[in-house]
């Protein structure tokens, strides 16, 4: 059974997915890592679920559908933010900093 | 054998989302992120979900990052000059990433039996010989309903009030993404 070694592999993705967060301006990679940061998770759920039965495997079913919802309206607002101010570059857009 | 089929597999979606967050064109950033997103696939093959690999394919590698790919192109950004942040920002994140991996990786050394062991211990979460009856649980009800049937039998029974919040939830994702699109509202 590959739990520990699937465990440590979410473990990596999910760090990964902060590192770009935290390392990148662009908005659309940002979006990307936060989806990557989601996949990990859902290899959690998914080896944790060889266990637990198929709970797991549902809630992956519902992590989907919010990420798939969160990416597009998260584009959208990309979109709308690029149309204002022509950039997606996260250093442009200082509206809300005080 | 499935160990290494996994290592191989565990490779790719480290390397390719290693690539992701470095590339500095966003297309080829996306197309690194699918790369990921397949191995991913893989390997809940491996771990005995083939529905959810069918899925992951379907909706990450295609749905979702079809979307990303559209708005790439959309806006034209194929060309983007440099957009990492400043060596400050690039020591905090080792740090923090380096903290976080230390933390996270300890997860690594988890067993079925450790795991058994250790829910067992805590204090009412469920009687612990229900739960690991006799092995994994979830390929014992693969056999008994099916890979399908086994998600889709308690999806529409314990989880059905769920289920229909999320429908109610892609609506509003899509009346949102619709009205944040529209040059005027």
């Amino acid at each position: 059974m590959l739990l520990g070694p699937a465990l440590g592999l979410s473990a990596i993705l999910f760090s990964l997915g902060v590192a770009g967060v935290l390392l990148r301006r662009n908005a659309i990679i940002l979006f990307m890592c936060v989806e990557l940061m989601l996949n990990a998770v859902n290899l959690t759920f998914v080896a944790l679920a060889q266990l637990y039965g198929s709970s797991g495997y549902i809630m992956v079913f519902f992590v989907m559908t919010v990420a798939a919802a969160e990416a597009a309206v998260g584009l959208a607002i990309i979109l709308a933010i690029f149309r204002h101010k022509r950039s997606v570059d996260l250093q442009n857009i200082n509206l809300l900093r005080g | 054998m499935t160990h290494a089929i996994f290592y191989v597999f565990a490779a790719i979606a480290v390397v390719s989302a290693t690539l992701c967050i470095l590339q500095r064109n966003p297309v080829s950033a996306a197309l690194w992120l699918v790369s990921t997103m397949f191995s991913l696939a893989a390997i809940y093959v491996l771990l005995d979900a083939q529905f959810i690999a069918a899925i992951q394919v379907l909706v990450y590698a295609g749905a979702v990052m079809v979307l990303f790919l559209f708005v790439i192109m959309l806006l034209n950004l194929g060309r983007a000059s440099s957009d990492f942040r400043g060596p400050s920002s690039v020591a905090a994140t080792i740090v923090i990433v380096g903290l976080l991996v230390i933390e996270l990786t300890a997860l690594w050394r988890y067993t079925p039996r450790r795991l058994a062991s250790e829910i067992a211990q805590a204090p009412a979460f469920a009687d612990p010989a229900s739960v690991f009856a006799a092995g994994p649980l979830a390929q014992q009800e693969a056999a008994a309903r099916g890979v399908v049937g086994a998600i889709a039998a308690p999806l529409f029974q314990v989880y059905l009030v769920p289920f229909e919040i999320t429908s109610i939830l892609l609506l509003a994702a899509i009346v949102g993404a619709v009205v944040l699109a529209k040059r005027k509202v």
